[in-house]
């Protein structure tokens, strides 16, 4: 276990390298650069920059440079915030991002499950008709619509919560519930179907025949195996939620790193963009080794060596 | 109220352990001879006018149409006929187990060891379950739950009814597993069904089904998946278990060889109605029905029983859904004529103790004698 847990977290460099160069390369692909402008430089003082920034090198170079900085844990200099680095804007949102990430995840987790295995245990009757438009609404509700209903309802009227901002508990209410909307739908649905599938297994079948009480069939027979495939879906969207996102920390003025996704690539802040792809793309790869080390916990059958 | 009054009769009536095998054995006999008597305790199990639909989009199945047959304490009756013909739904039905939906008994009494089984509450009905009936499903493979230990899944049942405490459900568990024939029962407690072969997997299902002495199990096709070698261990497990605990057993399958090796008597279904029943000897000495003749023509011989491959009788069952009143074996059957096709026969007495069958042509007076 331990070793094969290595090898599969050294697995993830290549995969950082692949991500890094096809990044990279489609990045300086893209028509424009970081100092475009309202306002056009005068082209001397544009070849000034692009020389004292490295912009003037072959691309390979510029990527070794790039590279050889990423390693050593120098991401670079952000082109936009002329008087601080990638590491500074990283390290002062990151933990905001990642703080309501985890909390929206956790809420996703303990609404989404639950709310999936009653609408399995109700099918076609009441609370499966509730649990299911829960649902659709809410993946068919942009989150920013969800984000805007929950400003005007608990913010502007009942007065329950801070509308922006980062300072305490009250202010992380809405923006949770915000970027939970999408995933509690996602789970939900997930885990019902996973239910009924589990639901006409013989060992149910079994399980009832040896006259267990209907919530011992449930929880011990049922819910842990229909967890199984539910796990492959939680990695992604904890990775996708502790990223950050743009919509939400931009709506609810949020100081985290979410808001620099979109923003670096519309001002060509070359730096700033790929420290934000590494960053997705190493979540996304680590929680693949969690989901699988989750799956042998869930299912005995697997077994890593 | 149901339920207490379950409790009741359940308590006050004499359980089977308490009589030796071979009580068990002589009462069963006994029970054979009253086949065709209306209520009787010596019965175990008595199925009266049992039907079984399932509502489909298609239309409605009639799975289980208008059956009786009775089990008497420690017998073992073979439910025996091809596949779809409704033998599991016969079995799910007395366990209360048919999915629903799309399933419902809509007809019938099921009486078990005296009550009145399709009146009981679902909470009486669960106590039942798992404690009095026990169930041997088909494909061991599946039946298990492949997230939880072999130990704990034949422990449940234990706790469940039993009211042990863990250390005395633990060596219960271990006892019953020596006793199905698992080697060093006590290592493979936290052992989950994948470490276990297909053989041995069944035999943890014997052990989850005799788990809280049952007086009755009902065992449908619990060789069917498993290799033939293993078949032959796995019969003889259920029969020596059967014999040594008095439990009564329904054993089905769509072998009549294995009927005749394990069975008391024998029903012979089709198309949901049980077309012929009587006893092992009298069934295969004087069959009354050109479908059992198919069944038995269909056995392979003794000197080629390992491995032979059944000939199965021509054509196919019909569908349930809105049998006509006719014969149902008709379209296959060699010796039809006219009056096959406009009235369906009775199951009617035949020569030899509680042999009935359902043909016109072996009727005294029929076209073949
Ligand atoms: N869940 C279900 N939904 C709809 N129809 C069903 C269902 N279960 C059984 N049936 C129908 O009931 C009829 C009897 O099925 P049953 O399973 O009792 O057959 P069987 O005699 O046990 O056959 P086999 O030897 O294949 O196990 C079949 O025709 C089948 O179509
Ligand atoms: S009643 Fe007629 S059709 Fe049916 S089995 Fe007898 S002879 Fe054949
Ligand atoms: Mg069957």
């Amino acid at each position: 276990m331990i070793t094969y847990l290595a090898r599969r977290i050294l697995w993830i460099i290549p995969v950082l390298f692949t991500v890094s160069i096809i990044t990279f390369t489609l990045m300086h692909a893209v028509p424009g650069g970081p100092w475009d402008s309202e306002k056009r430089l005068p082209q001397g003082v544009q070849n000034r920059l692009n020389a004292q920034y490295g912009l003037d090198q072959p691309i390979y170079v510029q990527y070794i440079t790039w590279a050889g900085g990423f390693v050593q844990g120098n991401l670079g200099p952000s082109y936009r915030f002329k008087d601080r680095t990638v590491n500074d804007i990283v390290s002062d949102g990151i933990w905001t991002t990642v703080q309501l990430g985890v909390m929206a995840f956790l809420l996703a987790v303990f609404v989404g499950i639950p709310l999936g295995i009653i609408a399995s245990l109700g099918h076609n009757r009441w609370p499966d008709y509730l649990s299911t438009s829960v649902s659709i609404v809410g993946i068919s509700t942009p989150s920013f619509v969800l984000a805007i209903l929950l400003i005007v309802f608990f913010g502007v009227q009942l007065r329950w919560f801070p509308t922006s901002g980062w300072k305490g508990p009250p202010n992380w209410v809405l923006p949770t519930i915000a970027l939970a909307g999408f995933p509690i739908a996602q789970i939900a649905r997930y885990t019902r179907a996973s239910m009924l599938e589990v639901t006409r297994k013989d060992y149910i079948r079994t399980a009832q025949s040896k006259g267990l009480r209907d919530r011992a069939v449930v929880i011990r027979h049922m819910v842990r195996n229909a967890l199984i495939p539910v796990v492959t879906i939680l990695g992604p969207i904890l990775a996708f939620l502790v990223t950050g996102s743009f919509i939400i920390e931009t709506i609810f003025a949020i100081p985290g790193v979410g808001r620099y996704y979109i923003t670096a690539i519309g001002t060509r802040d070359y730096s700033l963009l790929m420290a934000m792809t590494m960053l997705y793309a190493f979540a996304v790869a680590f929680m693949n080794v969690v989901v699988d080390v989750l799956y042998a916990y869930i299912d005995p059958r697997i077994r890593y060596s | 109220m149901e339920q207490s009054d379950a409790d009741v009769s359940t308590a006050d009536l004499p359980s089977i352990i308490e009589l030796s095998p071979d009580e068990a054995r002589r009462a069963s006999s006994e029970a054979v001879i009253e086949t065709g008597a209306k209520r009787n305790a010596d019965k175990l199990l008595e199925v009266r006018g049992l039907k079984t639909q399932f509502f489909t989009a298609d239309g409605v199945i009639q799975a289980v149409d208008d059956v009786s047959f009775d089990v008497g304490y420690g017998e073992t009756l073979g439910l025996v006929g091809e596949s779809g013909c409704g033998k599991s739904v016969s079995a799910l039905s007395i366990a209360r187990l048919v999915p629903d939906p799309p399933g419902k008994i809509v007809a019938g009494q099921i009486l078990f060891d005296g009550i009145d089984i399709l009146k009981l509450s679902n909470e009486a009905m669960r106590k039942l379950r798992g404690k009095e009936i026990g169930f041997i499903f088909q494909d061991p493979l599946t039946s298990l739950n492949p997230t939880l230990t072999i130990g704990y899944q034949i422990s449940e049942a234990i706790r469940e009814h039993m009211g042990l405490s863990p250390r005395a459900a633990r060596d219960r568990v271990v006892e019953l597993l020596a006793k199905v024939g698992i080697p060093r029962p006590a290592d493979r407690l936290k052992d989950y069904p994948h470490q276990f072969s297909g053989g041995m997997r069944q035999r943890v299902m014997i052990a989850i089904a005799l788990s809280c002495d049952p007086k009755l199990i009902l065992a449908d096709e619990p060789t069917t998946a498993l290799d033939v070698t293993i078949q032959a261990q796995i019969l003889e497990l259920i029969q020596r278990l059967s014999h040594e605990f008095g439990t009564a057993v329904l054993l089905i399958t769509h072998d009549l060889g294995i009927a005749a090796g394990m069975c008391d008597r024998v029903n012979v279904m089709y198309a949901g109605r049980i077309v012929e029943t009587g006893t092992v000897d009298t069934m295969f000495e004087n069959p009354q029905m050109p479908y059992a003749w198919g069944l038995l023509d269909s056995l392979p011989r003794i000197d080629d029983i390992r491995g032979a491959k059944l000939r199965t009788i021509e054509g196919l069952p019909p569908l349930l859904i809105s049998p006509p009143d006719a014969c149902r074996f008709g379209p296959r059957c060699r010796y039809v004529r006219d009056i096959c096709r406009e009235d369906e026969p009775e199951l009617t007495e035949r020569a030899g103790e509680g042999h009935f069958a359902r043909c016109w042509a072996t009727e005294p007076g029929g076209w073949i004698s």
